[in-house]
């Protein structure tokens, strides 16, 4: 049975980018609208500007109040201190000592109300910018970075994702913008899985595969050609340059001493690998760092978390500004929701996302600043609400798209974000 | 303190009860006798050596103290952070506290309005345990630093560093000999310690109330009550086991009873129901039965026989708590709970012209 792009218009089969360089660069996935797709200049002086983003996700949701947004001394603020930071008059909590050191270069925005308490919702807020709706779903900021930050001709994947867990392919993260700008999941850290070739079969005959299943893939195509087919085609390539590429995803090769200052643990392990996959120019690296959803022992658990994660996050901020990259990569510290203020019997706190905090830093965001503000206890945000819809647009237009752009799909124009919501313009240069 | 009904009734009670012969304890009569009103939810709770008050440490790190006499309240103020460890030298004149700001008050226990006497930065983070020497002149810290450090409570001067914990230790206790000293860490290690050379004697095992929970990468247990028995002859060790779920909370509360000569578990004490939650104390009660807390899913103070792995009696409290500690007189129990309020229990029968206090506690 033939399958169908989703709007089934000669327009849109022949303006995918593809991978292979088959078809012309730079167009779009449906005619007609102002989408950003139609716009192939752009979309290549943002391929060459080489910014990228980096996501560390606190899965489970991060407190704020442990971190970003102390309120020490109150009756919701918990045990824990704040310091200051290398920002004067800024503090943050004293689980986070390291990075207090890198505030300068990191901005927080204490005043975010994204009115959902569920994981899953909460997450698909902060990762698409959008609540989730039945009849569309939107792609994720790591997949939106692959398709217009990701060089036309890389190899490499646009969007990884370093987690723990196992291997894997997102491609509903990519929503209709196609599975191809999905997250490929390094789980643990570990190179994409069956990236080595098999000891049985010699070069020579992996080479005449290729070649094989090359003729018969362009034959079909010349008739039966679809969205699949591409996506298929687009696959076996992939891996195979992948294969040719998989020391990228090694990070044993980084020196030594750099496992060090990043720890030991996996956490430090996947900053570091992050670090050299947004050096070998990936789009978006995400990394997940589990868990935060401590409706028990809500400050152990912070203890414990946090010590591994602010070392090398610091590490991190710092050597990427170090090595100019900084200057170039977008980085957000998220989560899907923040925690109650309401310290519960269990020493825990709950899901809450009426007021908590996120950072966000480099590819022009002011440095050092602070949006918005909650009100003594933590319990309300009091000034510059924003969502999750306004940081979405801020990201984008820290990397030089137009947040109200348009896509085109199933020939109806659908916003880039939302366009109930607007950048955080005091955060952009 | 908000309700002086029951603190009267306290102060009569103390008042008449006599010194000698003390009266036998009887759990399964237990009930409601105080309850005070502390303004903030308690985290721990310390009966002074004479006792007369009882102090509990709140979230809004102020330590408070109630007059078990006539219920009055008073608040020490000068820690910054949470206060978990409370203990007193023999003669109940000075409290030590250890806060979550890494730092050891010392207060005059009993004068009307406590003022810190002295503040000693003690440890790099929290300082989760404090005890105190059967002599009185030791005192002994324990905390996130993953050290146990040994004080003169003349000079208040370091005397020892006792270190090789590889995790948070979360509490100590000296043998009633003073000779030795044992602590007790996050992962259920416990290192017994000989105090005058402070040489490591050797280790017990309480891993069982610890688990490190990969799904979501993260220790959770620790000991969070431990006492030995009058004569040395047991060791007991409480906290949280079988856990399924760890940042819920999903486990239940246990007892490790150790024989301290040969060093090995005797027996794990749980609860008939499999209660959900952690023992977060346990003392030996010198009729011969243990008492722990319990809370998590519902609260209970729990008593076991030390030759039975299930309690043979449990007391359900109105309120979820997370502290306790054994009065002087071997009749009360007073219980830090969540609700803010210390509330005062005592195993004996209700006096019959008591007033409801259980009722009243439940609506407070």
């Amino acid at each position: 049975m033939r399958c169908r792009y989703a709007c089934g218009s000669p327009e849109h089969m022949i303006a995918r980018r593809t991978f292979l360089g088959v078809l012309g660069a730079g167009v779009g996935m449906a005619a007609g609208g102002s989408g950003p797709f139609l716009r192939p200049a752009m979309a290549r002086q943002l391929e060459q500007s080489g910014r990228r983003m980096l996501t560390i996700y606190m899965a489970g949701g991060l407190s704020q109040l442990e971190s970003w947004d102390p309120k020490p001394g109150t009756d919701t603020g918990g045990p824990f201190r704040s310091i200051a930071t290398s920002v004067p008059g800024v503090r943050i909590s004293e689980l986070l000592p390291y990075t207090a050191r890198q505030l300068h270069r990191l901005a927080l925005v204490r005043s975010i109300n994204t009115k959902e308490n569920d994981h899953g919702k909460g997450r698909y807020i902060m990762e698409t910018g959008r609540r989730q709706e039945p009849s569309i779903d939107y792609p994720q900021l790591g997949a939106v970075a692959a398709k217009f930050l990701a060089p036309e001709d890389d190899p490499l994947p646009g969007y990884i994702h370093i987690t723990p867990g196992g291997n894997g392919f997102s491609k509903q993260d990519a929503a209709f913008l196609g599975p191809k700008y999905g997250a490929v999941t390094l789980g643990n850290g570990k190179p994409p899985s069956n990236s080595v070739r098999p000891e049985k079969l010699s070069e020579t005959e992996e080479v005449n595969r290729q070649h094989l299943r090359e003729q018969i893939s362009q034959r079909f195509n010349l008739r039966r050609r679809t969205a699949q087919t591409e996506a298929y085609t687009y696959s076996y390539e992939q891996a195979r340059q992948l294969m040719l590429q998989r020391s990228v995803f090694d990070v044993s090769n980084e020196p030594p001493k750099d496992l060090e200052r990043y720890g030991t643990h996996d956490f430090g392990r996947h900053c570091l690998l992050a670090r050299r996959l947004l050096e070998k120019g990936i789009a978006c690296v995400k990394v997940t760092h589990s868990n935060y959803d401590t409706h028990h022992e809500n400050f152990n658990f912070h203890i414990e978390q946090l010590s591994e994660f602010d070392r090398t996050f610091a590490t991190l901020i710092e050597d990427l500004a170090e090595r100019g990259l900084l200057d170039t990569t977008l980085v957000t510290v998220i989560s899907e929701f923040g925690r109650t203020p309401r310290i519960n019997h269990q020493f825990g706190r709950d899901h809450w996302g009426k007021a908590w905090s996120s950072v966000i830093g480099g590819c022009g965001i002011h440095g050092g600043a602070v949006i918005g503000k909650t009100n003594d206890n933590g319990t309300e945000v009091v000034d510059r609400e924003v969502s999750g819809g306004h940081l979405f647009h801020t990201y984008l237009k820290a990397v030089g798209l137009n947040s109200k752009d348009e896509y085109t799909v199933n020939g109806r124009p659908v916003p880039m974000a939302d366009p109930e919501a607007e950048p955080i313009e005091e955060l952009l240069s | 303190m908000s309700d002086p009904q029951p603190a009267e009734s306290a102060k009569a009670e103390t008042a008449a009860t006599p010194p000698s012969p003390p009266p036998k304890a009887e759990p399964t009569k237990t009930h409601l006798v105080a309850d005070f009103d502390a303004g903030s939810p308690l985290i721990s709770c310390r009966c002074d050596p004479s006792g007369r008050f009882v102090f509990a440490g709140g979230q809004n790190s102020a330590i408070v103290r109630f007059s078990l006499a006539d219920g009055l309240r008073t608040d020490l103020l000068g820690h910054q952070s949470w206060v978990r460890g409370l203990a007193f030298d023999p003669s109940g004149e000075t409290l030590y506290s250890g806060d979550y700001a890494g730092r050891l008050l010392l207060w005059p226990a009993a004068d009307e309005s406590p003022k810190p006497r002295q503040t000693i930065e003690a440890h790099d983070g929290w300082v989760r345990g404090v005890a105190v020497s059967p002599d009185g002149t030791l005192l002994a810290t324990c905390g996130n630093d993953r050290l146990v450090k040994l004080w003169s409570t003349a000079e208040m001067k370091p005397v020892r560093e006792l270190s090789g914990h590889e995790s948070h230790v979360y509490n100590v206790a000296f043998h009633p000999d003073g000779k030795s000293l044992v602590s007790a860490d996050l992962k259920g290690v416990l290192r017994h310690w000989d105090v005058a050379s402070g040489n490591e004697v050797r280790q017990l095992d309480a891993g069982k109330l610890h688990k490190y929970d990969g799904g979501f990468r993260a220790d959770i247990g620790g000991i969070r009550g431990m006492n030995f028995r009058a004569d040395g002859h047991r060791l007991a060790a409480s906290g949280i086991t079988n856990v399924s779920n760890a940042f819920a909370g999903v486990g239940n509360p246990a007892v490790v009873l150790f024989d301290w000569k040969t060093g090995k578990e005797i027996r794990i004490l749980l609860s008939k129901a499999g209660h959900r939650g952690t023992a977060w104390s346990v003392d030996f009660h010198p009729d011969g039965f243990l008492v722990g807390l319990s809370s998590g899913g519902g609260a209970f103070l729990l008593f076991w026989k030390e030759d039975q792995p299930k309690e043979f009696h449990q007391f359900k409290l109105s309120q979820n708590a997370r502290d306790a500690d054994l009065h002087p007189d071997a009749l009360r129990i007073a219980v830090a709970h969540y609700d803010g309020h210390l509330r005062l229990y005592e195993m004996r029968e209700k006096p019959p012209d008591a007033k409801p206090e259980a009722k009243k506690e439940t609506a407070g």
